[in-house]
């Protein structure tokens, strides 16, 4: 190999760009959280020290506990995050199973219909979503952000999904169907344990913009009982501003759950990205 | 069965395809057409009145609602250029070192610098104003340290300020997605051509220039028309870090918060279902601009490679 491509200056430049980015990507994070276990002295006189046995203190996060019900809110957001992205994944593998495998009249013009929404956003259709939800009785109710993001997360699924599926062998599927497998047994015992990996990229990507949007909880379901965690965080965050533990703690809360399921599936997660699911 | 008849109608394929096609269509395809439509009512006495362009008309040119439209779009823009001038060079840096070859740590890099991607706008959005708040002074402290103290400005709160802040901690946000696409499309790349580029004599930076960037145009396509798309749309962090006013002075408002005060009312202004299905189809409109200039304009006209 040429000196040329790894000469030691360049790698430590290279170094030295990746790990100063690194700390402007980790820093606002990593204050936070820090902040959020010391007493309001500290967190004013020495914000950028670790907390230590004078410091520490848990207050923020009992006034959290105490006041908002973040608990439910967690609860909220964990039920229409799985509910929905079960539904894309069951639904839009199946459509891009039909996509992908018969040849039907109209089946690119169904392939493109359903890609529109890749490219146009459904908070586009808002007004008429909330007069729709209004009328048939859901707003309020989880039901209503669950139909919105399962329409929402549709398309991207079934874009990826029937890329994949149309590489999953013919033979294997025509020596089903001589052994007299029905085409719903190809599908769920056949060819969805075949594309388990992209159903893993797609379930990472539909369910991060779910558990983060602000927008349907604001509109669609604002009630108590019904906020997700980020609204929930939004709003209990504007009534204590001044209150800077409970900010702080509220914020940690906010941040450590996806945080930790980020470290878990980050290998998925990156491994999608970079096997060209997104070509 | 008898043997001769034509093939049996299969109905599975129908199956497999109505519950996507059903839900997508109720929630999404019909809604963003009924929408389109109640621009063109206006509700007079309690009942929907067709009133054509009327919306439009108000929109564009009355002053009660053009000024805020204009600023809005003017604001939008540069939310925009900021993205693509900030965002993606940073993206293709990053991508370029994290692809060189033999380097340690990569995954370490990779997986950090995604971090503030999966975090919601909410949280990004408050952790810079703690940050940036004067109050707290972090940030002048940060400055303090390499002796640019003087420079410190309490950003958020200034009108000429704030809405290049708030695109930056949006890019700070998001950088994360192009580094990962380009990063993805540089590694396909196969090593046979970086190879006949370094047996004759192209490495380094001009190897990027001329062989590399190039063959990662492609992808830099997708991501700025994906970044025009997710800007022209943005709502949450101006709403959760300025407020619905997208204070201060409406100095950050852009078409998201628009269309969100004006269907959705917000404090003593009411809300107003068809001026805000009027904002809907023209950013409707714009997003459609975008996305055709880049399918007809500029995708067919990049050169793609295939290995």
């Amino acid at each position: 190999m040429s000196t040329a491509r790894h000469s030691p200056v360049r790698s430590i430049a290279a170094h030295a760009v990746l790990a100063t980015y690194t700390i402007i990507a980790l820093f606002p994070v990593f204050v936070i959280v820090i902040n959020a276990f010391k007493s309001r002295k500290a967190i004013f006189r020495t914000p950028l020290e670790l907390p230590n046995a004078d410091t520490f203190s848990l207050v923020g996060f009992e006034t959290v506990l105490k006041q908002g019900d973040f608990l439910l809110y967690f609860q909220n957001s964990f039920i229409v995050t799985v509910v929905s992205l079960f539904m894309v994944l069951l639904f839009g593998a199946m459509a891009a199973f039909a996509l992908a495998e018969y040849r039907f009249k109209g089946n690119s013009l169904m392939g493109l219909y359903l890609a529109l929404g890749i490219m146009i956003p459904i908070r586009l259709g808002t007004v008429a979503i909330l007069q729709m939800m209004a009328a048939s009785g859901l707003v309020n109710t989880l039901t209503s952000l669950i139909l919105v993001y399962t329409a929402q997360g549709l398309p991207l699924a079934v874009f990826i999904l029937s890329e994949f599926m149309r590489q999953v062998s013919d033979d294997l599927k025509n020596a089903g169907r001589i052994d007299g497998l029905s085409e719903y047994r190809i599908f769920f015992r056949l060819v969805l344990p075949l594309v388990r990996p992209a159903m893993a990229t797609v379930a990472v990507f539909t369910m991060i913009p779910i558990w983060n949007d602000l927008w349907f909880p604001l509109i669609l379901a604002p009630a108590e009982a019904t906020k997700t965690i980020t609204l929930g965080a939004q709003v209990f965050i504007g009534q204590f501003v001044t209150n800077w533990n409970a900010v702080l703690a509220a914020l940690s809360l906010a941040i450590l759950p996806v945080l930790i399921l980020y470290l878990i599936f980050s290998r998925q997660l990156i491994r999608g990205i970079t096997s060209g699911a997104v070509k | 069965m008898s043997q001769a008849t034509k093939k049996p109608r299969r109905w599975h394929i129908a199956v497999f395809l109505a519950p996507a096609v059903l839900i997508y269509t109720a929630i999404m395809i019909i809604p963003l057409f009924s929408t389109l439509q109640l621009a063109l009512y206006s509700e007079v006495e309690n009942s929907q009145v067709f009133v054509g362009l009327q919306n439009f008309r108000a929109l564009f040119g009355d002053p009660q609602w053009s000024d805020q439209f204009w600023n809005a779009l003017k604001n939008n823009t540069w939310f925009f250029i900021v993205h693509m001038i900030v965002q993606n060079p940073i993206g293709i840096l990053l991508a370029a070192l994290l692809s060189s070859p033999r380097l340690r740590m990569r995954s370490f890099y990779r997986t950090a610098i995604f971090i503030p991607t999966i975090l919601s706008f909410v949280i990004a959005g408050f952790a810079w104003k703690l940050i940036l708040s004067p109050l707290w002074g972090v940030a002048p402290n940060l400055l303090d340290l390499v002796g640019l103290k003087s420079l410190f400005q309490p950003w958020l709160g200034k009108e000429a300020y704030a809405l290049t802040t708030l695109a930056l901690i949006s890019v700070w946000q998001f950088v994360g997605i192009p580094m990962m696409l380009i990063y993805a499309a540089l590694l396909s790349i196969p090593d046979e051509l970086l190879e006949a580029a370094e047996c004759d004599g192209i490495t380094g930076m001009s190897q990027f220039w001329k062989v590399k960037l190039p063959l990662i145009l492609p992808a830099i396509g997708i991501i700025s028309i994906l970044t025009f798309v997710g800007n022209f749309n943005a709502f949450d962090l101006i709403y959760a870090t300025q407020g619905a006013l997208a204070g201060p002075d409406f100095s950050t408002d852009i078409l998201g918060t628009f269309m969100f005060r004006t269907f959705f009312g917000f404090q003593l202004q009411l809300g107003d279902p068809n001026l805000g299905a009027a904002i809907a189809t023209a950013m409707f409109a714009i997003i459609l601009i975008g996305v055709s200039i880049y399918l007809f304009g500029i995708q067919t006209r990049l050169r793609r490679y295939q290995f």
